[in-house]
């Protein structure tokens, strides 16, 4: 029996948004028997909708709300109104990723120690390590079942993994393979096996893949302590005198305005959303915003050094086949400041229909260069870089004040521009991903740039002291006990590794947090 | 040949008789333009006909492909042919002609070789009406069913049970 909470019963956790973060925490807290209310502000969207058609997915599940962008970064003129390519369903963003599950390396979690002062970054050690989460990953990637962990085998290669694969040993790479993924390959699970169908962006219709709208949502709603309420948007949290927060002044799919009351509050609406929420919510005590005091609210924005490298060859690949992302080159993700930059990066296999590669390929490109690239695309084989970026205090989240929403509401600006170090690791990656398919015979490769964001990170980071970030190491922010973050923005750094199970293995952790404290009676 | 683009009720040689021919490619009527040979036709309303087919030109050179028909950049622009986009559309052919000119060629659809026009187009990159222009094709013409196949891009799989036993892995001359 799905539970329905009363809009006036303050003893129910609220969570705002149900993707990686806020649908695990959801379902945790759910299965530990702790009363639950998650406002999603998407609709409800399972396999049997999802289309096998790059725009009209799209249109179907991306969050289109209005934004702005500025900074020195191409998305800024290129797609100015769209910073980042991000889902709003129930589920997030886990209907549209790829499926790649990577832990963080050791080194990682403490990057100002292992890589030291960076100028114009700003770094800062993680108040967690290996040790603390390497429980949490061992559960993280067995709610996902990911490939290559447990006794998972890997998925097999597509033809854009073999032609990835080759170049990549020629170069002398070892660690090379067809990636931990969260895709079910064999027929013991709950999930259907892969097709390899490709569109796993598209949302996997097999339910092959690892969503939370098909995994997570029902399993919490099954206990019966679950409440999903979709098409709510939330646009405001309350607090009382004390400064603790009272509950959230959300939208209904008609627009009209409801206070959930609530005991906590999770704010998992994505590294955009979260901070302009907790923004949009100032007050007389909190002029700055709640969970403010440092000033890092919104700032530190991080959205990973991408970019891809397509290459031609003299014969066909048909790199859509298959699974997107199931391969990937890990021995440029260590820390070895040797070749110019610190921190490190992976790449991984990726393939675009013909439709976004069009808009893709090379943004704004036109006439003879463009085209005959296009023309190969039969032939054409690809690659994602994903590195780790530097945080700094002027890549930031703010209010708009010029451009509203459709609630009334600032819309948020999306600034970004890119450090030193990320220029010269993707120039790097560019030049090895490049060298990976002239090995195999490529006649002509394209560094391309990166597309609107997915790996959105760092707005209200974790830190050991208050005055450096916004949540402690359980992400619960530092200035409001019952205010609590748990999405990718409570990243402190972002690593080399696509971010989703980093964040699951987060919000197991918070779940189990937030259960104690509560029959503690310490919130 | 999309229905849109058929000129319903008129046969080939009807279609010739009202058309005369704009530049190399091109034939217009009073309220249509037509592929040389009237291979595919298309009514306009609100465009002149000698501006939409200077504008299916431009879709051409802006996106050259040379195994793509007329009628699938025709395709791709006749979204243009309304009262609101009229004006606009106008004024912008009227600007490419002018440019054209401004380089010693009678008009944009009279210059025969493609370089000569990409030189045109070069000088006004940067303006509102070419952006839009070229923007508007990225899907008008590439998110046209019709022309995946002629790249050999297969779109949607899932009805067919995705590629598992239909070679995801079928590469053979590595």
């Amino acid at each position: 029996m799905v539970a329905k909470f009363d809009l006036n019963d303050d003893s129910v956790v609220v969570i705002v948004g149900t993707g990686a973060g806020g649908g695990v925490l959801a379902n945790e807290l759910a299965q530990k028997g702790v009363k639950v209310v998650a406002l999603e502000a998407g609709g409800r969207h399972l396999p049997e909708d999802y289309l096998n058609d790059e725009w009209d997915a799209f249109g179907q599940l991306s969050w289109l709300d209005a934004r702005t962008t500025s900074g020195d970064w191409r998305v800024a003129k290129d797609f100015s109104g769209l910073p980042a390519w991000i889902v709003k369903a129930v589920g997030g963003t886990t209907i549209h990723w790829a499926g790649a599950s990577l832990r963080f390396q050791p080194h990682e979690w403490k990057a100002l120690t292992n890589y030291g002062r960076v100028d114009g970054a700003n770094l800062l050690d993680w108040p967690i390590d290996a040790d603390e989460m390497a429980p949490w990953y061992d559960q993280a990637e067995e709610k996902l079942g990911v490939t290559r962990t447990g006794n998972r085998p890997g998925l097999p290669g597509n033809n854009n993994y073999k032609v990835f694969e080759k170049g990549a040993l020629a170069l002398g790479y070892k660690e090379v393979h067809t990636g931990r993924m969260a895709i079910q390959t064999r027929d013991d699970g709950d999930r259907t096996p892969c097709q390899q169908t490709g569109f796993c962006f598209q949302g996997c219709k097999w339910g092959a893949k690892w969503s939370a709208a098909y995994t997570e949502i029902p399993a919490g709603e099954a206990t019966g302590n679950l409440e999903v309420r979709d098409r709510s948007h939330v646009i405001k949290i309350e607090h009382d005198d004390s400064g603790k927060v009272t509950g959230v002044v959300y939208a209904d799919k008609d627009g009209n305005q409801h206070l959930q009351k609530a005991r906590l509050v999770a704010v998992a609406g994505n590294t955009i959303e979260s901070p302009r929420l907790l923004l949009n919510s100032a007050s007389n005590m909190f002029p700055d915003g709640l969970a403010n005091s440092s000033g890092q609210v919104g700032r530190n924005y991080m959205r990973h050094v991408t970019g891809s490298v397509y290459a031609v060859f003299d014969k066909p690949v048909r790199m859509w086949r298959g699974t997107t992302m199931a391969g990937i080159v890990q021995d440029e993700a260590r820390h070895d400041p040797s070749r110019g930059f610190v921190g490190g990066y992976e790449l991984e296999t990726l393939s675009l229909g013909l439709p976004f590669m069009a808009a893709f390929l090379d943004p704004g490109g036109w006439g003879r260069s463009f085209t005959s690239a296009l023309d190969q695309y039969e032939n054409m084989a690809g690659m994602w870089i994903v590195g780790e970026d530097m945080p700094q205090e002027t890549n930031r989240i703010t209010l708009n004040s010029e451009v509203k929403d459709q609630y009334g509401l600032p819309a948020p600006n999306v600034h970004f521009s890119d450090h030193p170090n990320d220029v010269a690791m993707r120039d790097h990656a560019y030049k090895q991903g490049i060298e990976m398919y002239k090995a195999v015979g490529a006649t002509r490769a394209f560094p391309t740039p990166p597309y609107p964001s997915t790996h959105n990170l760092g707005t209200n980071r974790m830190s050991e002291n208050a005055r450096d970030g916004v949540v402690n190491k359980w992400g619960q922010t530092h200035d409001i006990p019952n205010l609590f973050i748990s999405d990718g923005s409570q990243f402190t750094t972002g690593a080399a590794e696509n971010p989703t199970l980093t964040i699951v293995a987060l919000a197991i952790r918070q779940a189990d947090h937030i259960a104690k404290e509560l029959s503690a009676g310490n919130i | 040949m999309t229905e849109t683009l058929s000129k319903t009720g008129m046969t080939r040689r009807e279609l010739l008789a009202r058309s005369v021919a704009v530049g190399a490619t091109f034939v217009v009527g009073a309220d249509f333009v037509a592929g040389n040979g009237a291979a595919w036709a298309m009514e306009t309303t609100a465009v002149k006909p000698e501006s939409m087919a200077t504008l299916i030109q431009m879709a051409r050179d802006i996106y050259p492909h040379d195994h793509l028909a007329d009628h699938f950049y025709a395709t791709a622009v006749k979204g243009y042919d309304t009262a609101d986009s009229s004006q606009e559309i106008e004024d912008g052919i009227a600007a490419l002609d002018a440019a054209a000119r401004g380089k010693g060629h009678a008009d944009y659809l009279s210059i025969g070789w493609e370089r000569d026009r990409v030189e045109v187009l070069r000088g006004m990159e940067e303006s509102a009406f070419f952006q839009k222009i070229r923007g508007g094709l990225v899907t008008g013409l590439y998110n046209q069913k019709e022309v995946w196949p002629l790249f050999g891009y297969e779109g949607e799989s899932y009805s067919q049970g995705g590629y598992v036993s239909r070679g995801f892995d079928d590469i053979n001359w590595l």
